[in-house]
């Protein structure tokens, strides 16, 4: 029917596809075998986590249905009454209100409490907010070195705690979507507290023990042991801090949060001691949120809609590896005298900041991964890249971290994207625009509006009340356009709750406080809207499709959602990014330094 | 358990938009959200924040106490560091380690990079001091590019196959060995990609400087 609109569908389609294969050519085995092993997981795991939120049957059931229950009793939940979106979004709030004072009287009463061989005290005023911000927030921002500053206990119940529970806060938002979507003029979309347990009990627990002993076997510590005092063979004599680090390992990655035990985080040895570690990891980044689309798929009962939103992701996922890639393996001539280029004994590039296990290649493949989801815990640091590779992970958050994205902030993310997908289809077709037999209404769109303009919002009006402030520019650890990247990427990364970071950038009172707000706000003020237009979905009567309605399940809508993405998430920013790493770029080429 | 139902609203409530409509709610929540919420985090916290972390503690310590503890080398009953974990080596006779930014270097209670960015001269410098340090000390030029960056943690237990073999001639004057039996020794100590794919290869330099010890005696 549209046949010029498919055929440059198609050959936009086949440029990408060739693209695809000249990269799987040139790195068969990372991209490749990675890109493999993500695909076979997306069906059952996202067959799996629809089963688990419509309140079925699992596998697991036999064992944790009484767990469940109990939890129910304890806590006063009645499980089978649904909530509207108002009582389904203050539930929310309130839970993650009291989590939060939860961590941040740990962090102040450390010195308290027990599991704390190091006798670290207590963490003050204003980094101890802005830490409960970041991990009740998903984030997982870190202006403190972890194996420095927290106790074994803050770590477990103050920090790993929050893994789980934002974790799970972000999935029952997404699935709440879906079902707002999936439902017909119905006044509910769920219940929190039985969502929020199912969620943690059948989905993110289990995988988090499996994992972790993985990771231990490779390597990850998982003791209570004071640091280790070492004498070395030049006979002097090194600490080794240790701790239980396997297990918020796991969760750090399967939930998207990031937060590092150590200040290193991923690139940290303990952390992420082998490849086969580091494959792990970013296959836990993205399992969620890519199972996610087909969750969609199958709950709203068009697969294809659920592909074509893989695909999308997909796409740009590839499109940034590309690049982090090529500019990483190619860094500017600096010095001379160095081997940097790429042979087989030795990965070249360029090597600052990243580790000899992984190169070139796993560092740009799982920077990608860690940024087009809002994990942020990174193997490389982000500060040390060239301005091109570093302006990936950059972009990627600035794009919404929709790129399979956050376990289910990724997928109500993408889900905005796609009612101004429709939205803009159907614009230009002239007709109300409908999504899955729902109609788009002024209201829907507004609800979208606010949450990409809320977005944009925090990120350049703070970053540029920071780059005017003393506060903030003495906080800068490298001088010239990259600074102000610093900075930019801090705020970037709080309000789209990545937790990655430039992290020469220094801290203070200041950023502490104004980080806090900004994580706060990009999580909660974005939700509500999200919530608010479930609500409203679930409550609409379902159409027929009629030969006017665009199809959201064809390589068509994988497009429009790209160009749509590429829109408005991206060049709202280009301005800034031109401030930054485009101009040291331009200005790095010309061989000028700082 | 029982498939959620949906409550459905009459037709006349409909006609409102649901941003309109006052606590639409189908099925009332009787409890108090507060207390709710106070009992989900404090029963929760005690599941993730201590269960869970004790439970993969005491599996761990069963099945791998080796790595569970953090992969520590003895030698004579003594802990003499981690094989995962970078120690400092400056005399002639051992591998050299790449260069750290942890703390004062190689301060394993304070990890982290330089980041120092590409376009700060302050990088360029140091680099350009290290190769011709190294450059000196070595082989000369041109060093493999891991012996003058600093990895992304500081405590990085590994360098380059290249990195290894360029210096090979030095620790083989130092300690009166053959050049050939230097290589050799790195030759058995190079750890290839994982199933061919993962990772890069790679040489540990602890347990490269140990084997080095061991053939001495």
């Amino acid at each position: 029917m549209h046949s010029p609109i498919v055929t440059i569908a198609a050959l936009a389609l086949s440029v990408l596809l060739c693209g695809y294969l000249v990269l799987t050519l040139l790195f068969p085995e990372k991209f490749g075998l990675f890109s493999i092993v993500l695909l076979l997981f997306v069906k059952p795991v996202g067959l799996y986590l629809a089963r688990v939120m419509e309140g079925e049957r699992t596998w697991l059931s036999p064992v944790l249905r009484p767990v469940e229950r109990l939890i129910y009793k304890l806590c006063g939940v009645q499980a089978e009454a649904e909530m509207n979106w108002r009582q389904y979004a203050f539930a929310l709030l309130g839970f993650s209100a009291v989590t939060m004072v939860f961590t941040y009287a740990i962090e102040r009463l450390q010195q308290y409490l027990p599991w704390n061989p190091q006798h670290l005290g207590a963490v003050g005023p204003d980094l101890a907010f802005n830490t409960a911000a970041s991990f009740t927030t998903n984030t997982n921002w870190q202006f403190y070195g972890g194996e420095s500053t927290m106790s074994y206990f803050t770590q477990m119940m103050g920090l790993a705690t929050h893994n789980f529970w934002s974790a799970a806060a972000g999935i029952v938002v997404a699935i709440a979507l879906i079902r707002g979507i999936k439902r017909t003029t119905s006044a509910t979309i769920g219940n929190f507290w039985v969502d929020m347990t199912r969620t943690l009990l059948y989905v993110l627990v289990p995988l988090s023990v499996i994992s972790a002993l993985i990771l231990v076997w490779q390597g990850v510590p998982q003791n209570m042991n004071a640091y280790t005092a070492a004498h070395t063979l030049e006979h002097t004599t090194q600490t080794i801090a240790q701790g239980p680090v396997a297990s918020q390992e796991a969760i750090k990655e399967l939930g998207t949060n990031g937060g590092g035990f150590f200040n290193a985080n991923s690139a940290h040895p303990y952390e992420n001691p082998t490849p086969a570690t580091n494959f792990l990891e970013m296959w836990l980044i993205f399992l969620i949120g890519a199972g996610l689309t087909y969750t969609l798929g199958t709950m709203t009962g068009s697969k294809g809609h659920g592909w074509a939103v893989y695909a999308a992701m997909y796409i740009l996922f590839a499109v940034g590896f590309t690049v982090c890639y090529w500019a990483e393996a190619h860094p500017y001539k600096v010095i001379h005298s160095a081997v940097q280029t790429q042979t087989a004994t030795a990965p070249g590039g360029n090597m600052e900041g990243k580790e000899v296990r992984f190169g070139i290649s796993d560092s740009a493949l799982f920077s990608t991964v860690t940024t087009d989801a809002s994990c942020g815990a990174v193997n490389s640091m982000f500060d040390s890249f060239t301005p091109l590779g570093g302006m990936v992970p950059l972009s990627n958050i600035m794009a919404g971290e929709i790129i399979f994205g956050g376990v289910g902030s990724g997928m109500y993310g993408m889900l905005i994207f796609v009612v101004l997908a429709v939205f803009i289809a159907g614009l230009m077709v002239g007709r109300t625009p409908e999504y899955l037999g729902k109609k788009i209404e002024a209201y829907d769109v507004k609800m979208a509006m606010l949450y990409a303009l809320i977005f944009a919002f925090i990120i350049l009006v703070f970053s540029a009340i920071f780059v005017l402030r003393p506060a903030g520019l003495t906080a800068m650890a490298n001088p010239g356009p990259h600074g102000f990247t610093e900075v930019l990427y801090a705020f970037v990364s709080g309000a789209g709750n990545n937790g990655s970071a430039f992290a020469g950038l220094g801290t203070n009172w200041w950023y502490n406080i104004a980080m806090g707000f900004d994580m706060l706000i990009g999580r909660f003020l974005m939700m509500i809207p999200v919530l608010a237009l479930a609500g409203n979905l679930a409550q609409k009567k379902t159409i027929p499709p009629s030969p006017g309605t665009f199809p959201v399940n064809t390589p068509l809508f994988t497009v429009l959602l790209i160009g749509v993405i590429i829109i408005v998430g991206a060049l709202t920013f280009f301005p800034a990014l031109s401030l930054g790493p485009i101009l040291e770029h331009l200005l790095l080429r010309a061989g000028h330094l700082f | 358990m029982q498939p959620i139902s949906n409550a459905h609203l009459p037709e006349d409530e409909l006609a409102i938009p649901e941003w309109q409509r006052a606590h639409a709610s189908a099925a009332p929540v009787a409890h108090s959200v507060w207390g709710t919420a106070i009992r989900f985090t404090i029963l929760t916290a005690i599941l993730l924040g201590l269960a869970y972390p004790f439970l993969v503690t005491g599996m761990a310590q069963a099945l791998f106490p080796h790595q569970a503890n953090g992969s520590l080398i003895l030698k004579n009953g003594q802990v003499i560091g981690s094989s995962l974990i970078a120690q400092s080596f400056t005399s002639a006779q051992y591998f050299h380690p790449r260069p750290s930014a942890a703390g004062n270097g190689y301060d394993a209670t304070s990890s982290g990079g330089s980041n120092l960015a590409q376009s700060n001269a302050k990088l360029a410098q140091r680099m350009q001091g290290d190769i011709d340090k190294i450059a000196a000390a070595n082989g000369g030029k041109p060093v493999p590019i891991d012996m003058v960056t600093t990895s992304g943690s500081g405590l990085d237990p590994d360098i380059t196959p290249d990195a290894a073999y360029y210096q090979a001639a030095r620790v083989a004057r130092a300690r009166g060995m053959s050049v050939e039996a230097v290589r050799a020794l790195i030759a058995a100590h190079i750890t290839q990609r994982s199933l061919g794919i993962l990772g890069e290869p790679r040489v540990n330099v602890l347990e490269l400087n140990l084997a080095l010890d061991d053939l001495a005696k």
